[in-house]
């Protein structure tokens, strides 16, 4: 496993000068992932943040190869390349080993990506897929997707007279994902680098399909200041909105439990896209959505069995 | 499984080196598979739709027993086999795919993307009719929607062709003046499915001819890492652009001088279209595809009469060859367009659009400097005017098209000829109306 001091000393595939906004979470998990990868990688990426701003002609951010195909196909456009790596490889005209990465925004995972990614998880590509999870289409203005949390104000469920944001919970990706039964699925956060970076290890290494679900909080789309990214992070992790857990050979394991579980409400409070539900006319909604966490938690502990 | 055995059974095609291997019985599915199969592409990346699925099936086949280095991508559907296929072609591999109709649909936003990216992709179409009404056989609206995507389209009459049109269609693809992908087109049942007697060439003379594809760059190699597909804005996006309508542009040498060196291992000559008995003709049929062998049985039928008629049948259609498909029409008294797909502007089928307006374009004189040479208002019926147009739209969704029909689209035109009177420009032939 990398020390800090050898990650920070990696190459930085992805470099700086790109065009993110300040506080964004998506180039610190993207940096994180890509500090442990041990072998020259090629990265795929759906059209959104993460694409628009980091490749704008005639400039790149990336040191490392890199293809933007659409918004709903990184997952099949990374299966052509490593199709194409096996190939060339069987034919002896490649030498090396090299990583596949995948990246996509929850609205190119969660939503118009689900069947590319499926395929590709199917079909048991050697490939990471990365879905870098901010809760909304960001990149088109803070749009509802199927990640976005119940309860929050987006461009298309707005809060109003009739309305108090999204009425829907969460699609539960990493459910769906392990049900393809791939070497490595987990769910991470870049509060805790440590167990990110350990993860992304575990998924480079996989030799078969792996996934990786990252928090990466978008301060635009959920109102906060642009210094708060990390400390968001971890109140998520906290109140055990976004546990920490991983799937490894179909074997579920919460790898971090809070030592005292704080209240959901420390969470959304920070964010002004929840400023609706502290009216007194929501506090009903509080209750669901913190017993909302509360029986996902409850769920996960049964399937993930006591701390062992 | 035991059918698909015995047929891939009859896929050997030896013989002794730089000679044709002889004839073979396949239908136009075999003889693109058997063409894949030689060319053996570093990927193939395909999902299975009918008329085109024996092609899948075939080359599963051909993988499963070892016959070919390929690595096949059971993609989920269209959307993913052409991204699949363009994210191997960026990775430095020989890519390949196929579909038919809703499936090229479905393929829509990574047709634009597999051009705009420039990458030598080869994707065999086997024409079928676009929903809705859901239909699986033949007409051209599946690729003829797909003609402003700057994929070069070839087009094909027979199995031969189209198993010809395949090979050839690599070297157009991967020439550095071009970098574009290549569509062959062969008619849904009519050819991929109907057994001809062709000619088909040995393995090492397909080899040979197609040569390695060594890219200039590629995602594979990490010393040039590379960003392909960035954001291109306002500053940039139309230049590239540009470079991609010349890159259409100098195709059009390249698909001839590929013709001719696939002549000379095929001893089979093409043109960017095929111009029988126009000479001395007074009216002719343009006409796509499968149709062609029956508009050239009735014109061989009506010569025999002493009627001076004759065929034009276009093999390339992107880019479309105008101003020399406009001098070898300028003669004529009139012509008689057949369009196996509609294009609902209420003027006309593409191929008719297309056509007149290269004739318009002939006679007017104003074709660019760089378009024209001798063919820009001189050479045979200069001076004289225009051939009267007409558009017959025909045969869609699978309706066949019989001598018969052609007979009254060449009596049509003696009568237009005879009296002067076009009549409806856009008719509908062999429909209840």
């Amino acid at each position: 496993m990398a020390s800090l001091r050898e990650m920070a000393a990696a190459p930085q595939l992805f470099a700086p000068g790109h065009r993110m906004c300040a506080g964004c979470g998506a180039p610190v998990v993207m940096r994180q992932v890509l500090s442990v990868a041990k072998k020259p990688v090629v990265v795929s990426c759906a059209t959104g943040c993460l694409e628009v701003a980091t490749t704008i002609y005639p400039y790149t951010a990336w040191r490392c190869s890199f293809i933007h195909n659409a918004f709903e196909n990184s997952a099949a456009t990374m299966s052509g390349v490593e199709a194409a790596y096996r190939s060339l490889k069987r034919q002896g005209k490649l030498k090396g080993e090299m990583l596949f990465l995948a990246v996509g925004g929850d609205g190119g995972t969660y939503d118009i990506g689900l069947q590319s990614l499926s395929g590709m998880l199917e079909r048991g590509h050697r490939v990471v897929y990365l879905c870098y999870d901010n809760g909304a289409y960001m990149n088109t203005g803070i749009q509802r997707s199927s990640a976005t949390p119940r309860g929050a104000d987006t461009t298309t469920t707005p809060a109003g007279t009739e309305s108090a944001g999204k009425r829907q919970p969460r699609k539960d990706l990493l459910a769906i994902v392990a049900a393809h039964h791939i070497p490595y699925a987990a769910q991470g956060s870049p509060s805790h680098w440590r167990d990110l970076t350990r993860k992304a290890e575990k998924a480079f290494e996989a030799g078969g399909p792996a996934f990786l679900n990252l928090l990466a909080p978008c301060p635009r789309g959920w109102r906060y200041d642009t210094a708060q990214t990390i400390e968001l992070t971890r109140l998520a992790v906290e109140t055990c909105f976004w546990p920490l857990l991983e799937i490894e050979h179909g074997r579920c394991k919460i790898t971090y439990r809070p030592k005292q579980k704080k209240p959901l409400t420390d969470f959304l409070k920070a964010q002004g896209r929840f400023k609706h539900l502290f009216k007194d006319e929501n506090k009903h909604l509080l209750e669901e959505l913190q017993n909302e966490v509360d029986d996902n938690w409850k769920d996960l502990e049964s399937r993930c069995g006591e701390p062992g | 499984m035991a059918q698909t055995e015995t047929k891939a059974g009859r896929f050997t095609a030896r013989g002794p080196k730089g000679r044709p291997a002889g004839r073979v019985a396949l239908t136009g599915n075999e003889a693109v598979a058997l063409a894949m199969r030689q060319i053996e592409p570093d990927v193939v990346a395909a999902y299975p739709i009918t008329p085109q699925t024996d092609i899948v099936q075939y080359f599963s086949s051909f993988v499963a027993d070892g016959r070919v280095a390929t690595e096949f991508v059971t993609v989920e559907s269209e959307h993913s086999a052409m991204s699949a296929t363009v994210g191997a072609a960026a990775a430095g591999a020989r890519a390949m795919t196929a579909t038919s109709a809703n499936g090229l649909a479905l393929m829509w936003e990574v047709l634009y993307i597999a051009a705009g990216s420039r990458l030598p992709i080869v994707m065999p179409v086997v024409n079928r009719a676009l929903s809705a009404p859901i239909n699986i056989h033949c007409d051209h609206s599946d690729a003829m929607g797909a003609r402003d995507s700057a994929w070069i389209q070839l087009w094909s009459e027979d199995a031969q062709e189209a198993y010809d049109n395949v090979i050839q269609a690599v070297r157009i693809a991967e020439h550095p003046d071009v970098h574009l992908p290549v569509m062959v087109c062969l008619d849904g049942f009519i050819i991929s499915h109907a057994l001809m007697n062709l000619e088909v060439l040995p393995d090492e003379v397909v080899k040979d001819f197609v040569g390695s594809y060594r890219p200039d760059s590629s995602l594979l190699d990490p010393e040039r890492p590379i960003t392909v597909g960035p954001l291109d804005l306002y500053d940039f996006y139309f230049e590239h652009k540009r470079q991609q309508a010349e890159a259409m542009r100098a195709a059009a040498p390249v698909i001839r001088e590929v013709a001719e060196d696939y002549e000379t291992v095929s001893g089979r000559r093409y043109g960017d279209f095929d111009a029988y008995r126009l000479e001395d003709a007074h009216t002719a049929v343009v006409v796509l595809g499968s149709a062609a062998g029956t508009a050239r049985f009735v014109v061989d039928e009506l010569r025999r009469d002493g009627r001076r008629v004759g065929l034009l049948k276009p093999r390339v259609f992107r880019p479309f060859p105008g101003l020399e498909l406009a001098d070898a029409l300028a003669g004529l008294d009139a012509v008689a367009v057949l369009d196996r797909s509609d294009s609902f502007s209420t003027m006309g089928g593409p191929l008719f659009a297309e056509t007149r307006a290269a004739l318009y374009q002939r006679a007017v004189g104003r074709a660019n400097r760089k378009d024209s040479g001798p063919s820009s208002g001189s050479g045979p019926g200069n001076g004289r005017p225009l051939p009267i147009t007409v558009n017959f739209i025909y045969g869609l969704g699978g309706r066949d098209i019989d001598p018969g029909d052609m007979r009254a689209v060449f009596s049509r035109l003696a009568r237009v000829v005879e009296t002067g009177d076009t009549g409806d420009v856009v008719n509908y032939l062999g429909v209840r109306e």
